[in-house]
């Protein structure tokens, strides 16, 4: 199996998610430059964290236009596995892969920190290998990660069960302390209409090390492989 | 020598003209005689610029001779855009600390953000990919409106550069006190990491190479940035605030990785930040270490506004630009390179044999000068230097018979109203708008004594961190110096890593005051004390002089920035308790010395408002000592957490062990009933140095003890963790103790900042001003 990168200029989270990839989950990665057109047969790709042009208009707005973002929407309406993380979170919603939209935090400010997720769909091909319910730490980084999105959209995503993961505090609860950005129902993560678009402003790919922290964004690498593994 | 005239419109050199460039008439006559006639408009600005305390050291390079430099480590010394040393595993570490205090004392966020730009192109400039940010802040009392938005602004600064070019900041320390109430210090340091092999420097070489200009074009901001640095601040300060740049982050990460990727092609000799005194500098710089003239033409270097003289272009601060010295015939190569990157780039001059620096407008040569003696003529200043006899009588005053408040008979107050103090308490209100993680190499993040980053592709890991307590060091300027080295060797060794080298960031006031400059030379002379004996040399740094206002100088601050190396990644320390029943040691310095007065405390500050006393004597020898056995236990798998004692005595160094991770606090009893005889203030909060608190299993106490009387350390065994317990217990004789609530301890830790801080109307204009600003 192999995991294409998306590069754009202003990327920083992409060698991350290479590294995770490679060395934490041993299987193939290849970056992707923006300015590309061709995916080079990938079966994962993976938009990550950064800022993609700058992003001083609004986060990901610009890099929807980029040649390889046109090769990553026909890729994931072909329904191939799309992660998006961060900064791909707000670019594949500007692309139309997601709905809704993230804006400002609530307190204005950027926050990075360890954050508390709770696992509210473990049947996603990207959550296979959690247990439903489970608390999970995994660091966040990010001005612009409060989600929201009209009333229908909300019903809907969370009709369809598409919500993934929610803030919540260390023993699984939603509570408003929890919710770092005042993202609306606490969405960290949604997946797209046909589940194979994640987006996610945590970052999963910062924990796979137990070096660096409990290694509990690792699953989520690991539930792509035992997909294709099936 | 090409014939070189006055240019249409350039205003006539007066001798005001000349003191606006801050240039004294002897100055302005030596230029006189170095060209044989007078100059030009441009050429006086060229001058103002390169004779800059900033740029020239003028008042600084003798003292800076003194200090150390050289060890079997170190790669590259100062001189260059930053100091290298060598790590093993064929790894080197390029790190260096610069000031940006000026700048943001009048406009923070674009102060502080262009300060970490700045930085940064010192490191990859060197070959190095950055990996770590670190910043050494200080402020007036956050009681002032003008200084929380300081603050606030300083920190979004600091944060949205670094994190857009995704590099995290790790450590660091902000420190409050009136002394720094209108003239902030805002001191960036960064870390970065490359092959040995890929070490290059910033020499001009081979006779006929491209001069390229890369990166962002040029404008009219921060016109005379270097020499506005070097100048006391004043009430005019504010209008001068054109003179600070404007950050561009996104094009700095294009600028990073299109250097590295420049510097691994073979492509080019030498490559350079245009940083301060933009152009002129780095060309100056560039031609001066290679020995060889340079010709630039102005107008060939991509611009950004119509209309610019020769003396805007070349003065111009405008950041993100980069000057490369390319092989000849190369030049294609390199525009390709950046054009994947979406730069520019245009040839704008030539490395010449003839030995001058020499400035054309098209055919037209406007400023001309012999040789390199452009950068190595200048002035050089050895100024009076005398002790202020009221600092004397301040050291002087007896600290121990200042009477307790009545308040602080409740001993459990005075220990909440330390942990509040803003500059103990917890800094994450800053520090959670940092990305500290991105690259993943992040081992230990903000809030620890050291932060640790692992090296990839080895075993082993650097610990980094920026100290110094300015108090100290203008109470007694020798002793404190010494001081700021040897806490941050403390703070590295703690983490568990070996000392290896520093870099340092001289913040002064202006040298021609007798008595700055008596700090200056004091502090240097202590600072090489303590490096010699910790076996630390000074691989590179900064002078910031000036830095005064009306209200007088900021205290002498010379911030250490420690390099430490961490042989395995098995030897990592936290600096919290975890381990219940872990036995309390204290390393070092013996409790209840006379040593222990309480001088120049933060205690003093902090509950009585007094800056008095001798600030607690800094042994470097000791230090050396207490260090090499607290490796040795480490290394030997004893310790289960190490935490240095140090702003707020032994008093608030137990508290932090105990509730600095506010998720996971650790209560303990502490028994300091041996030494019932000294007064438990006096216990608690005098500084001394060398002291650390380490915890280790029972079964290691016999270990330690034979370790460190190996190494004339004595330990003293003070208590035990108790993880069950809700508080920190200390005992103090038969009948005394202080019973300190954890919650209590952590909610006076961890809310006071935010509690300021937040819902603040500075800190929300300086949220809705970036906004802006921004874009």
């Amino acid at each position: 199996m192999k995991f294409g990168i998306v590069t754009f200029p202003g990327s920083n989270c992409d060698y991350d998610a290479y590294r995770a990839v490679v060395d934490q989950l041993g299987a193939e990665a290849t970056y992707l430059w923006h300015k590309s057109h061709e995916l080079e047969g990938v079966d994962v790709v993976i938009l990550p964290g950064g800022f993609s042009y700058g992003d001083y208009l609004r986060a990901g707005a610009i890099a929807r236009f980029s040649p390889i973002m046109r090769e990553v929407v026909a890729h994931a309406r072909r329904g191939g596995p799309v992660l998006a993380i961060c900064n791909g979170f707000q670019i594949a919603c500007e692309a139309g892969l997601l709905p809704g939209a993230l804006v400002r935090n609530a307190g204005m400010r950027f926050i990075s920190d360890a954050v508390h997720l709770r696992v509210e769909n473990e049947s996603t091909m990207f959550t296979s290998q959690y247990e439903k319910g489970a608390v999970l730490r995994i660091p966040i980084a990010h001005g612009e990660g409060r989600y929201v999105a009209d009333a229908a959209t909300i019903a809907r995503l969370q009709d369809d069960d598409r919500v993934v993961f929610r803030y919540c505090d260390a023993a699984g609860n939603l509570t408003g302390e929890a919710n770092p950005n005042g993202s609306m129902r606490a969405i960290a993560g949604i997946v797209s209409d046909e589940g194979n678009v994640l987006g996610m402003m945590p970052h999963p790919e910062r924990a796979v090390d137990p070096l660096l922290g409990p290694p509990d964004g690792l699953l989520l690498f690991e539930s792509l492989l035992a997909r294709t593994a099936v | 020598m090409s014939n070189v005239a006055p240019r249409p419109g350039d205003p006539r050199i007066t001798p005001a003209l000349v003191a606006e460039h801050g240039l004294t008439e002897d100055e302005f006559q030596r230029l006189v005689r170095m060209l044989g006639r007078e100059p030009t408009f441009t050429e006086l600005g060229i001058i103002s610029a390169l004779w800059s305390e900033h740029c020239s050291y003028k008042h600084s390079r003798p003292l800076l001779r003194t200090l150390p430099t050289e060890g079997p480590q170190v790669l590259q010394g100062p001189g260059e855009n930053a100091g290298v040393v060598s790590v093993g595993d064929g790894l080197a570490v390029a790190f260096k600390i610069e000031s940006h205090n000026h700048p943001s004392a009048v406009e923070p966020y674009q102060g502080a953000a262009t300060g970490v730009g700045g930085i940064l192109r010192d490191v990859f400039t060197m070959g190095a990919r950055p990996i770590a940010m670190l910043n050494s802040l200080r402020f007036g009392s956050l009681d002032s409106a003008r200084v929380r938005y300081l603050f606030a602004g300083v920190v979004k600064g600091i944060g949205d550069y670094g994190n857009c070019v995704g590099i995290p900041t790790v450590a660091g320390e902000i420190v409050f006190d009136d002394a720094y109430e209108t003239n902030p210090l805002v001191n960036a340091m960064c870390v970065g990491v490359m092959k040995e092999s890929e070490l290059i420097t910033a020499k001009a070489e081979g006779i006929g190479n491209p001069i390229i200009a890369v990166g962002a074009r040029t404008g009219r901001d921060g016109i005379h940035g270097a020499s506005f640095a070097s100048e006391d601040l004043s009430e005019a300060s504010d209008a001068k605030r054109p003179r600070v740049q404007v950050g561009d982050p996104f094009t700095e990460k294009l600028l990073l990785e299109a250097s590295l990727e420049l510097i691994r092609s073979g492509h080019i000799v030498a490559i350079q930040d245009m940083g301060a005194a933009g152009l002129t500098s780095s060309s100056a710089e560039m031609a001066e270490r290679g020995e060889v003239g340079v010709t630039i033409d102005v107008s060939r270097v991509p611009v950004r506004e119509s209309g610019m003289t020769p003396y805007e272009i070349l003065l111009s601060e405008s950041q993100e630009r980069m000057l490369v010295v390319a092989k000849r015939g190369h030049e294609n190569a390199v525009a390709e390179i950046l054009q994947r990157w979406d730069l520019t780039a245009a040839v704008i001059g030539e490395v010449i044999a003839e030995p001058v620096y020499r400035v054309t407008e098209g055919d037209t040569v406007v400023a001309e000068f012999p040789g390199s003696r452009l950068v190595t003529d200048c002035p050089r200043y050895s100024p009076e230097a005398r002790e202020s006899d009221a600092i004397v009588r301040l050291r002087e005053t007896d600290v121990a018979s200042i009477p307790e408040l009545p308040e602080e008979a409740d001993p459990l107050w005075t220990l909440e109203r330390m942990l509040s103090s803003p500059t103990i308490a917890s800094k994450a209100w800053a520090y959670r708008q940092y990305d500290s993680t991105v690259r993943t190499n992040t081992v230990i993040g903000p809030g620890g004594d050291a932060a640790v980053l692992r090296l990839r592709g080895s075993n082993r890991a650097i610990a980094v961190k920026t100290d110094c307590n300015g108090r100290y060091v203008y109470l007694s300027p020798r002793n404190g110096a010494r001081a700021a080295v040897c806490e941050a060797a403390r703070n590295v060794a703690c983490a568990g890593a070996r000392p290896l080298a520093i870099t340092n960031c001289l913040n002064f006031g202006n040298p021609r005051r007798p008595e700055n400059f008596f700090q200056l030379s004091e502090a240097i002379a202590g600072m090489g004390e303590a490096c010699r004996a910790l076996g630390t040399p000074v691989t590179g740094g900064n002078v910031s002089l000036y830095n005064e206002s009306p209200s007088g100088a900021v205290y002498p601050t010379p911030v250490i920035g420690m390099l430490g190396l961490i042989d395995d990644l098995s030897h990592v320390t936290p600096a919290t308790w975890s381990e219940d029943d872990a036995v309390i040691v204290l390393l070092g310095e013996i409790l209840g010395e006379p040593a222990d007065g309480l001088g120049g405390s933060e205690y003093l500050a902090r509950i009585h408002g007094t800056v008095a006393g001798a600030p607690p004597k800094c042994d470097p020898e000791l230090e050396r000592d207490t260090i090499a056995c607290l490796l040795e236990c480490i290394r030997a798998g004893h310790v289960r957490s190490a935490h240095d004692c140090s702003d707020g005595g032994l008093g608030v160094a137990l508290a932090e062990c105990a509730i600095a991770n506010r998720s996971a606090v650790v209560g303990a009893e502490v028994d300091l009933s041996a030494w019932a005889d000294v007064p438990l203030r006096e216990l608690l909060y005098n500084e001394a140095q060398a002291r650390i608190i380490v915890t280790v299993p029972e079964s290691s106490l016999a270990e330690i003890a034979r370790i460190a009387v190996k190494h004339m350390v004595p330990p003293m065994v003070i208590g035990r963790v108790r993880t069950g317990s809700g508080n920190l217990e200390i005992k103090h004789g038969k009948n005394r103790a202080l019973v300190a609530p954890l919650d209590r301890l952590a909610a006076a830790y961890h809310d006071a900042i935010p509690a300021i801080m937040e819902g603040s109307v500075e800190s929300a204009a300086v949220l809705e001003q970036a906004a802006v600003t921004t874009v």
